[in-house]
């Protein structure tokens, strides 16, 4: 394709190569924007609006009866809903502890690796295999290594801690549930926070460390005054996509417990899967969307902002 | 590595970190080495207390995963002897095989879905990330962090209006449908990740291509293209990723025509539960190509997961 | 795709001389659930194949994902099934939102007496509204929740003798729900040939329907009623009358003390899986895995025995069992009425129960030899007799979804009483009846 340009450029008379090359800059930008931003409004922008429209009727993608506009109804009906708050505390509870656990465990890991010991290369691509895989084909499998009597997980564990494996349930139990979910995240989805923390901590300049070397800074002092601060953005970035990815937690999760013991991981998303496409309450599950949306977008931006300060620092 | 680097860590560090990695490395395998196990399992085997590591392997897995099969009577066993290795292993169980199961078409789908939706978000996704690099754009951050906040919304939030929207333009159940909804879902990730590889770029060598007569496409074309190749395989390599490995909409907005293989694999069942050699057979093929690709295209990888930063 | 099949059904035309008037050979899609009986069909089918000259397509989907499916499938107005085996509760929506074709009209002009079908069955797989004569289904299989257990212990006089010195009485069969709770608990955590025993397996399944299912067997024998005077929509007094809630709590007993570890989440697979690896005494799972039950070398045979789900205030079953529908999307409906005409004719019925499928045709069920013609279809005849369903709403979905979730919260999640459980049922319904004009 480059080669064709190149010679039609060349082949064609001068005022035309001109018309070419007198393209603006702008008129390219735009050419190259326009079709990423027109499916996007497509695909997003045009449905979230639609969305927006459709949570104020009590409308139901399964019946063929007439629209009602019922106002805030949905929305308020939503956000006084005892058993939605429920969802939302329990997302909370994988957001906040998949992503300690991946900070944690991704940091010291990329740390580890940076070491650069023989054969980091290989043992990298390992790690990373989990996050490269299907949630759900996992996931599904997950609820194998998990079965109380004859599951890996609960064999290891016994193995180890003299427990009787068929003892304790990690879906099936009200008190592990909410960890068995958090577990197979942490597996899944350590590399990822590994790979950036290790993109930063490769990013750091060598003469830094070899500066504070000549103010015979202590390798402490290194780790706390320059590794720690120079990752930083890398490792905010890293929490940001994991936050915001698991926010949306379906797949992995709705495979491995459903939603229970009862409600106890019934993540927002799965609720709001049972609102939309199984009670078919397609109204009041597009008000949910938006409230989902707005809660996300909003939580978002303000880490954004956070983040662009720390980088500028 | 130099003769002499502060940074260089002491053999006996890097020793111990080596070992600590390695046996992070040996339990986050365990998982995956069990699916790969327990696919050659016989279903006794694959549910006998404690688990065995070791066993004798046996197809019958693969053999549940691409056949569907059914009881029959003793007479009709005994009047039709078996003719293949598979009829055989059927057997066993008093059974014949009726036909082959869905799980060749749903991979087919997968490949089909997760290949043309790459390859059009990547084609895009570079043209979209070069201007955004590039150019004054009005607007452009707004954009960009449009562009992002796309990926925000929980799929299962966006798949009601694309539920709507696909059943009145007949797209629900169709492969066009899906490679469209993977491309747009795609397309921001790609342009994120691209325009990082993209401002690696310096921007000397359009212009001294510009002044050599190239004109803008030219300049985009023969010498930021070359540049970003790194960045757009590793791009691709992700969209694919995602494509390849999607539930959500494949699961809600996907039946018999379009299905893709994750939302198949988790209901493969067999006489009697879960056929957890057949389930694990199924993921094993599944996982394989990405596998594959994550070992022999690490480099790409892991670098470009990084959106560019790490450049060297 | 299409072109093909248009040149194939030009070339079978063409061969068999037949007039271009001839109804032209179709490629037929039937969409059922996964399991043993769909197997069944597809040899059963066969003959219909060589018959009409159309070709079977199956599309078989998993329980646990067959309502969702199935359902999402019909309302994006899918073509994919031409013929649907769904489920009883289906009917309402099927028939109100225009997803199934009605067949009053087809079953005048081919001669098909729905007087031919049990009334159960008709009453639960056909009609819309409830007992209306308007058709829009045959009934393709019946089916209710029913019982097995292992025969083998149950006749070894060492257990038996066991069981005489826990309970004072014989071990056997048993006649109500608590006698069948008496008989979990004396197997619970039970060493038998050096492995640990469990009572019961029964159905906790919180995604689909399979609590309710299970829930309501026991509901149902304590004589559970969703209104007060059927037709009013009146629950209070009825879902959460004293009965009711000591069912629930009767269930909950149950799961709590006789279940093996692990099956917090277990429907028809895993009460198979449960059976089938020695763990359980007693499963509780819908006839249609009788046959497989009774025909598996390894745990079937003599070792296994059924029984109906025991009454206890009165003798009542949970209602499985589908109907077979043309679904109205699809371009090929001469085709799948064609099937239907086939099904419905009495030798294939009596086939259908050969390979294992549960006929609903008077002339399988009445004849003289039925009873006998396996150990479990004197109980099967018996379970119809009392059988009961969920509601057949349009919007059952909604209905149901609620009382799994109040169902599981209350009996695996451990959260609240039965009773709380139940008012929060009524208060769900409620709202969904009140949404629905109602009320």
């Amino acid at each position: 394709m480059a080669n064709l340009a190149e010679s039609a450029a060349r082949a064609t008379p001068p005022s035309v190569a001109r018309r070419v090359r007198g393209l603006s800059d702008r008129a390219i930008a735009w050419i190259f924007v326009a079709p990423t931003i027109f499916l996007l409004l497509a695909v997003n922008i045009f449905p979230l609006i639609w969305t927006i429209r459709l949570s104020f009727t009590n409308f139901r993608a399964n019946r063929n009866r007439e629209v009602e506009w019922v106002g805030l109804r949905n929305y308020e009906r939503i956000l006084t809903d005892s058993d939605i708050w429920l969802t939302m505390q329990a997302t909370a509870h994988f957001l906040i502890w998949t992503i300690v656990f991946q900070v944690l465990i991704g940091f010291t890991l990329a740390w580890l690796i940076n070491k650069n010991f023989r054969g980091n290369d290989f043992l990298t691509t390992m790690i990373v295999l989990p996050m490269m895989l299907s949630p759900a084909v996992v996931g599904n499998f997950w609820t194998f290594l998990y079965q109380p009597q004859i599951g890996l997980f609960n064999y290891i564990v016994s193995f180890f801690t003299g427990v009787d494996p068929s003892s304790f349930e990690m879906i099936g139990s009200v008190n592990l549930a909410p960890w068995a979910i958090v577990i197979v995240d942490t597996w899944m989805w350590t590399p990822f926070v590994m790979l950036i923390c290790l993109a930063g901590l490769r990013s750091i300049p060598e003469y830094i460390y070899e500066a504070a070397e000549i103010d015979r800074a202590s390798k402490w002092r290194q780790f706390w005054t320059i590794t720690i601060p120079m990752v930083l953005p890398f490792l905010m970035l890293a929490v940001l996509f994991r936050g915001i990815e698991n926010f949306k937690m379906f797949d992995l999760v709705v495979l491995l417990t459903g939603g229970g013991p009862g409600s106890t991981t019934e993540l927002t998303s799965i609720n709001l899967k049972r609102e939309a496409f199984e009670k078919w309450r397609t109204g009041y599950a597009s008000a949910y969307a938006i409230i989902l949306f707005v809660t996300v977008f909003g939580l978002a931006s303000i880490y954004v902002k956070a983040l662009n300060k720390v980088k500028e620092r | 590595m130099s003769a002499y680097s502060v940074t260089e860590p002491t053999p006996r560090a890097k020793w111990a970190a080596g070992i600590l990695v390695a046996l992070y490395a040996l339990i986050t395998m365990i998982p995956l080495l069990w699916i790969i196990a327990t696919g050659f399992k016989s279903p006794a085997d694959a549910i006998s207390y404690p688990p065995k590591v070791v066993f004798d392997p046996t197809l019958e897995g693969y053999v549940n995963l691409f056949t569907t099969r059914t009881r029959q009577t003793d007479e009709f066993l005994a009047a039709n002897p078996p003719e293949t290795w598979y009829e055989e292993i059927v057997r066993q169980y008093d059974m014949v095989i009726v036909g082959p199961s869905r799980y060749g078409e749903r991979f087919m789908n997968s490949i089909i879905i997760g290949f043309g939706s790459t390859f059009l978000s990547v084609f895009l996704g570079t043209l979209a990330a070069y201007a955004f690099s590039r150019f004054k754009i009005p607007l452009k951050d707004d954009l960009l962090f449009f562009v992002l906040s796309t990926r925000m919304m929980p799929p299962i939030a966006v798949a009601i209006p694309i539920f709507l929207m696909f059943r009145s333009l007949g797209l629900s159940d169709t492969h066009a449908g899906m490679i469209l909804l993977y491309t747009a879902v795609n397309l921001s990730l790609a342009v994120w990740l691209l325009k990082g590889f993209m401002d690696e770029i310096p921007r000397e060598y359009e212009e001294a291509a510009l002044i050599d007569g190239y004109t803008r496409f030219q300049a985009f074309y023969k010498v930021v293209l070359p540049q970003a190749t790194t960045g757009i395989v590793a791009t691709a390599i992700f969209c694919l990723i995602f494509a390849w490995n999607e539930y959500a909409f494949a699961v809600l907005l996907t039946s018999g025509n379009a299905q893709t293989a994750p939302p198949f694999i988790p209901t493969i069942i067999g006489v009697g539960g879960q056929d957890w050699p057949a389930v694990a057979a199924g993921a094993t093929l599944f996982l394989l190509p990405v596998l594959v690709f994550t070992v022999l295209l690490r480099k790409h990888l892991l670098r470009g997961i990084t959106f560019g930063a790490v450049r060297k | 795709m299409r072109h093909t099949k248009i040149v194939a059904a030009a070339a079978a035309v063409a061969a068999s001389g037949i007039a271009a008037t001839t109804a032209q050979a179709e490629e037929l899609t039937l969409c059922w659930a996964a399991w043993d009986p769909a197997n069944a069909l597809v040899e059963l089918s066969k003959d219909f194949e060589a018959q009409s000259g159309h070709t079977m397509n199956f599309e078989f989907v998993p329980w646990p994902n067959f309502a969702d499916r199935m359902l999402n499938e019909l309302n994006s107005g899918g073509q994919l099934c031409d013929l649907l085996i769904g489920d009883s509760q289906w009917i309402g929506g099927g028939a109100e939102n225009g997803h199934y074709v009605q067949l009053n009209d087809f079953f005048d002009a081919e001669g098909i007496s729905m007087d031919d079908f049990a009334p159960a069955t008709v009453y639960a797989y056909s009609t819309w509204p409830k007992g209306e004569p308007n058709y829009y289904a045959l009934p393709a299989m019946g089916d209710a929740n029913g019982w097995f257990y292992r025969r083998d212990w149950f006749e070894n006089e060492e257990i038996k003798a066991a069981y005489m010195e826990a309970t004072g009485q014989e071990l056997r069969e048993p006649q109500s729900q608590m006698e069948l709770m008496q008989i979990a608990k004396f197997f619970q955590e039970r060493e038998i040939d050096g492995q640990t025993r469990y009572g019961v397996s029964i159905f906790t399944e919180r995604g689909s329907e399979g609590i309710t299912m299970g829930a309501t067997g026991a509901l149902y024998a304590w004589g559970f009623k969703y209104e007060t005077e059927p037709g009013t929509y009146q629950m209070d007094g009825a879902v959460n009358s004293a009965e009711a809630i000591e069912a629930l709590e009767f269930y909950k007993e149950l799961y709590q003390c006789c279940t093996p570890p692990g099956y917090t989440d277990a429907y028809m697979e895993q009460s198979l899986d449960a059976y089938k690896s020695g763990q359980v005494a007693m499963a509780m799972n819908w006839f249609a895995f009788f046959p497989g039950l009774y025909a598996d070398p390894n745990t079937g045979g003599d070792t296994i025995g059924f029984f109906v789900n025991p009454p206890q205030n009165v003798a009542a079953s949970t209602l499985g069992g589908q109907g077979i529908s043309v679904v109205s999307y699809s371009d090929k409906q001469d085709a799948a009425l064609e099937y239907i005409k086939w099904f419905a004719q009495p030798d294939i019925q009596a086939k259908w129960w050969e390979l294992g499928g549960y006929s609903a045709h008077n002339s399988v069920l009445n004849d003289p030899g039925f009873v006998e013609s396996a150990p479990f279809a004197g109980d099967f005849l018996d379970a119809m007799g009392g059988v009961q369903d969920f509601w057949q709403e349009p919007a059952y979905a909604e209905l149901l979804l609620a009382m799994q979730k109040r169902l599981h919260d209350y009996i695996v999640a451990d959260v609240g009483t039965a009773e709380e459980a139940l008012n929060k049922l009524i208060e769900d319904w409620t709202e969904t009846f009140e949404d629905e004009g109602k009320l």
